[in-house]
């Protein structure tokens, strides 16, 4: 058993819950992912296993070394890889597949994605500011107003929030209850929204996954 | 077929979506009260469908002593039993929305043969 999977967002749609109430989900192509290596604590100062997902549009040209990688394994080239946990008696070996049906049925998940990328964009978009009067001659419009104090101490304290680059960052959310895990098409469908556009890649996670991390101490 | 539409195929009824804008219907609406359960029927004229797939949703015009009331269904709610067709209309347009600015036997819609 592994802690997550790497996935595709497909887009957002709506399903009915048992009593009429409509709710809001995302379609997640999740699957299905390949074991690509295993890693062990005397090697690599860890134990986690690496995942790739196939897609047609990414998976093109390689350079020797990432084929030399791939061909250990004897798995076909991913682009997209990710690092998860896994259960220590379960016993996962590279060429393994995993499917959307890792998850169940309302099972908790974080999703992981790249949010979309904003631009540049001032305080009210960026941070919520909530700008001044549009009319009544108030002169004061989507500013952020004071950005601190004088003579003392003279200086624009750190991590003060302002205009800038927004968006493009990686986001995860938390929490998300699964709808429905399709094996048969490989479909994660999941309670509210996700990051990023459709056509993203997402990794989502298990939130009840209790396996820690083996990690080498580093000395020095 | 793509990915959505499959996700969506499970909520789809196909006889649910057998009326036009224009047409006369009743809606059978299932109201929950407490452990209760009623039909209530909500009847008029449909003045407008949108959206897609399982995310359609229709709106009904109708006439409560005097006062027009819209009520806007999705159509593939579970809360919905039956939706039946009373009478087909005959309109030119896809939205009937110059219905409300009208009175008396103007708002009629013709019916169609």
């Amino acid at each position: 058993m592994i802690e997550g999977l790497i996935g595709k967002k497909v887009g957002m749609t709506q399903t009915f819950e048992r009593d009429g109430n409509s709710v809001p989900a995302t379609v997640i192509l999740a699957g299905p992912c390949t074991v690509i290596q295993k890693k062990t604590l005397e090697k690599d100062g860890c134990t986690a296993i690496q995942i790739g997902f196939y897609d047609k549009h990414t998976s093109k040209k390689f350079t020797k070394a990432a084929a030399g990688h791939f061909k250990k394994a004897d798995v076909p080239p991913t682009k997209i890889l990710k690092q998860f946990l896994f259960h220590k008696d379960s016993e996962v070996k590279p060429g393994d597949q995993f499917f959307a049906d890792l998850f169940k049925e309302g099972e908790k998940v974080d999703v992981i994605g790249i949010s979309k990328g904003k631009g540049f964009t001032g305080v009210v978009k960026r941070w919520g500011f909530h700008g001044g009067k549009d009319t009544h001659g108030s002169m004061f419009h989507r500013h952020a107003g004071s950005i601190g104090c004088s003579a003392d101490p003279s200086r624009v304290l750190k991590g003060k929030k302002m205009p800038g680059h927004s968006g493009n960052s990686k986001v995860t959310v938390r929490n998300l209850t699964v709808l429905q895990a399709r094996k048969e098409d490989n479909l994660l469908v999941v309670k509210g929204c996700v990051p990023g556009a459709n056509g993203g890649y997402v990794y989502i996670k298990k939130v009840n996954f209790n396996e820690p991390s083996q990690k080498k101490e580093i000395k020095g | 077929m793509n990915l959505i539409d499959l996700v969506e195929k499970d909520n789809i009824k196909e006889d649910r979506d057998n009326f036009n804008v224009g047409d006369t219907v009743e809606v059978h609406v299932i109201i929950r009260e407490g452990d209760k359960e009623r039909v209530q029927v909500f009847k008029g004229n449909v003045i407008s469908k949108r959206g897609s797939g399982a995310k359609k949703m229709f709106t009904v015009r109708k006439l409560s002593f005097g006062i027009g009331v819209e009520r806007i269904f999705p159509l593939y709610s579970k809360s919905i039993k039956k939706i039946k067709v009373v009478r087909k209309g005959r309109v030119r347009r896809a939205k009937l929305y110059y219905l409300r600015d009208l009175k008396g036997k103007a708002a009629n819609i013709k019916e169609s043969r």
